[in-house]
């Protein structure tokens, strides 16, 4: 009966804006499991090479391995993390959201595109990687062009779905209604960039009063704002190389193909790094740092500490994000020394420093609060401080030219930086989301089982740590990422990953079991139903004038 | 200190990385602990902010000048074009072949050498491993540009190649054994199978 019902989750009651938030995050954690299924599969079949469905082949392998981040990156973490914003900016601003629709169409565009990336990989075995590194993407000697062409075309609607999303968050943020009714647009950019919070230390440190007592944007929402620059400007260098891979893909089967040696393989690479970079550092850190602001605060109830060093360290990011790409071009050699040295190491360096920053605030904040109820929330934000606190000095040693020579393209890179950084540090930090937002998406929906929740909890984050950190040694040993080894070559290692690994998957499997006897599967259904009550905006009184919009 | 060879780097490397996991994992443990506690701990450390920044940036970039001090070759690296090799290599790859010198690939010990790599296509990885696996040195191979890594070898040994950055699938064999020999060294590194420094 609870498997139908749920717990005490009413559909109906919810409005559109719950409903929608709700839509994104099951289509999330359905990928997410793919993912995670999909990853396992590759575990195995680096121990078993033979398993189905890879069946020893490299055409399979490697085209698991393509769709594995697009499920994994879009169809997940992009998901959830413009789910939750969505639903949070207007919370957050006490303004509705711009559009509803809008959502759907970010949802749904996303859920299809990466589908069709994946149709691409498993009927065609379309299989460049998620690097696109020119020209292999439009290597039609190894790729059939329709499998290219599908998966390009999928990729471009989840860009597409991205462009929704940010066109939703600026809309809703610069709405001059509500509490922002009087402010202007000015006053507004000037907090979105932290330029205020920068303005109130320069006043400070010159005697005078501050700039303004009262920030026209909260910090979290100067964090989503903020992320959103590199959002977009991630997106359209994406989108640049798709229709790139497009044109010569088309020209191919026209039978009239292109000179691939017209595109300078280096500086396509430098191009889509400064691009993909900005999602990886840009997005990665400076949302995180966001949303750990916002759960300190949250769960403590407290202001946060040194919140303006927050809100100015937060354009620093932004600088910093925007130059650091060559630390993915240490192993280039045509890559200029200059630029591997300031770009790739120093400025890159300063992640450190402004995850570090990030970090401090938010232990701090939490330790002046003490005592605090081991939560579920508060848990998970501890974990996700431990996974970057992991991931973000891996990062740092292998950008530097003596680490890199050896460890680029292992298992180190993809393993102690990569999973780590993506399972224990964002996830676990998304998960403490999840469980601060719960009761307010779901009216107070009850959950069915701490148990299950705790046992998630502990299950995701050994079984993060411990994979990534046995990837991690095989790196260290030579092992490479991205290649199929037969003869059994690093299997130790492997098989610790791969037991690591099934704790990352059952965790998972726990915690959907949760989820849907929380719910149950009608509710779930409801979900997807028409919203009875069309209203765009949580925990606000009804005003005329805020309908409107 | 100084590392002479990769497999030197990689366990100090092991060791403190290993150790500041560790670390890590433990002050977020205790914070964790103490927060909830219902007597209030007392800070074991105060650190002052600023301190604290200033450790960062010394961490970051500190690291960096570190490596360059006691890592040979970053500084050879930088400087190589005004380096003159005592052996040069020219390589090529082409549909995911390695087209190599015709002599075999036989360095004294302590010569400097220059692998020129060209590809005729795809983006290629150029990496020179142990009979253990372990890795040696590499570099990426870009097609339309230059591809030099000026190395010096230091231990004796027989090293396989094998490309280092994905190329598609068909890029997955390939791999030549044996490609370079490196003698009169009194070291040995990993000649044989499983073995190690
Ligand atoms: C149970 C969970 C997971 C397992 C077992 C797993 C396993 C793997 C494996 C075996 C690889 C290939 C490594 C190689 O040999 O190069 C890989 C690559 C990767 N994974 Fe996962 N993974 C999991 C979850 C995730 C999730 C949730 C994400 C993202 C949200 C993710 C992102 C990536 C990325 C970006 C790559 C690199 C792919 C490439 O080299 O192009 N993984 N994963």
């Amino acid at each position: 009966m609870t498997l139908m019902n749920g717990v005490n989750f009413k559909p109906e009651s919810l409005n559109a804006l719950q409903k929608v938030t709700l839509r994104a995050v099951v289509m999330s954690f359905l990928f997410y499991g793919l993912a995670a299924i999909e990853g396992m599969i590759m575990r195995v079949a680096t121990v078993v090479p033979d398993i189905p469905p890879v069946h020893g082949e490299p055409e399979h392998f490697f085209s698991i391995m393509t769709v594995h981040p697009i499920v994994g990156l879009f169809g997940s973490t992009y998901q959830l993390v413009f789910a939750a914003f969505m639903f949070l900016v207007p919370f957050l601003t006490k303004k509705p959201l711009y559009s509803v629709k809008l959502a759907n169409v970010v949802w749904l565009l996303i859920t299809i595109g990466t589908a069709m990336a994946w149709i691409a990989a498993f009927i065609w075995q379309y299989a460049p990687m998620y690097t696109l590194y020119w020209p292999l993407p439009a290597d039609t000697s190894q790729f059939k062009t329709i499998g290219g062409i599908v998966f390009i075309l999928g990729v471009a609607l989840i860009m597409f779905g991205t462009f929704g999303f940010i066109y939703n968050i600026y809309a809703t943020i610069f709405a001059r209604v509500g509490v922002h009714k009087n402010k202007t647009t000015k006053e507004l950019l000037i907090s979105g960039f932290g330029i205020d919070g920068m303005l109130n230390l320069f006043h400070k440190l010159t005697g005078r009063p501050p700039y303004t007592k009262e920030p026209a944007l909260s910090l979290p929402v100067v964090a989503i704002f903020r992320g959103t620059v590199d959002t977009f400007l991630d997106a359209i260098v994406i989108l640049g190389a798709g229709i790139l891979v497009l044109i010569y893909l088309i020209a191919d089967g026209v039978g009239s193909p292109l000179d691939m040696a017209a595109i300078d393989a280096l500086l396509y690479k430098n191009w889509f790094w400064w691009g993909l970079d900005l999602v990886a550092d840009g997005l990665v850190l400076i949302y995180v740092a966001g949303s750990w602001y916002l759960l300190a605060t949250i769960i403590t109830g407290q202001k946060l500490f040194m919140e303006n060093v927050a809100r100015a360290a937060l354009m620093l990011e932004l600088l910093v994000s925007w130059m650091v790409w060559s630390h993915h071009l240490l192993a280039d050699q045509g890559q200029p020394e200059m630029m591997k040295l300031v770009s790739g190491e120093m400025v890159t360096a300063f992640e450190l420093l402004t995850q570090g920053l990030a970090l401090f605030i938010t232990l701090v904040t939490l330790w002046k609060a003490r005592p605090l109820k081991p939560t579920m929330e508060l848990k998970y934000l501890l974990g996700g401080l431990v996974g970057f606190g992991l991931a973000v000095p891996a990062g740092i040693i292998q950008a530097d030219m003596a680490m890199n020579r050896v460890l680029h393209n292992t298992q180190w890179i993809i393993g102690a930086h990569v999973h780590i950084a993506i399972i224990v540090g964002l996830y676990m930090t998304l998960y403490s989301v999840v469980y601060v937002l719960w009761p307010l998406v779901t009216n107070n929906a009850k959950l069915w089982s701490s148990k299950l929740s705790n046992a998630h909890f502990w299950l995701h984050l050994i079984g993060g740590i411990g994979m990534g950190a046995f990837m991690g040694m095989a790196g260290l040993d030579g092992m490479l990422r991205r290649h199929m080894y037969f003869e059994g070559e690093f299997q130790t290692y492997m098989i610790l990953a791969g037991l690591f690994g099934s704790m990352i998957l059952l965790a998972w499997v726990l915690f959907m079991v949760n989820i849907i006897m929380s719910v149950g599967l009608k509710g779930l259904l409801g979900i997807f139903l028409p919203a009875r009550d069309s209203t765009a905006s949580y925990g606000l009184e009804p005003e005329p004038e805020l309908a409107k919009v | 200190m100084s590392f002479s060879n990769s497999l030197e780097l990689l366990s100090f490397h092991w060791m403190a990385y290993t150790i500041y996991a560790f670390i890590i994992i433990s002050v977020v443990a205790w914070f964790g602990y103490n927060l909830t506690r219902k007597e209030k701990a007392k800070s074991l450390v105060r650190i002052p902010f600023y301190g604290y920044m200033a450790f960062l940036v010394a961490g970051g970039v500190g690291h960096h000048i570190f490596t360059y001090n006691v890592v040979p070759w970053v500084s050879e690296d930088i400087t190589r074009h005004e380096i003159t090799p005592d052996k040069t290599f020219d390589i090529t790859i082409k549909k995911h072949q390695f087209l190599l010198p015709q002599e075999k690939m036989v360095i004294e010990c302590g010569e400097k050498v220059m692998f020129n790599v060209v590809s005729e296509d795809l983006v290629y990885g150029f990496g020179l491993f142990r009979q253990d696996h372990t890795m040696v040195t590499q570099m990426q191979v870009n097609p339309g540009s230059r591809n030099d890594l000026l190395w010096t070898f230091n231990h004796d040994g027989i090293f396989n190649l094998m490309s280092t950055e994905y190329s598609g699938p068909r890029g997955n064999q390939m791999f030549v054994k044996n490609a370079v020999e490196v003698r009169g060294c009194d070291k040995r590194v990993a000649m044989l199978e499983g073995g190690r420094l």
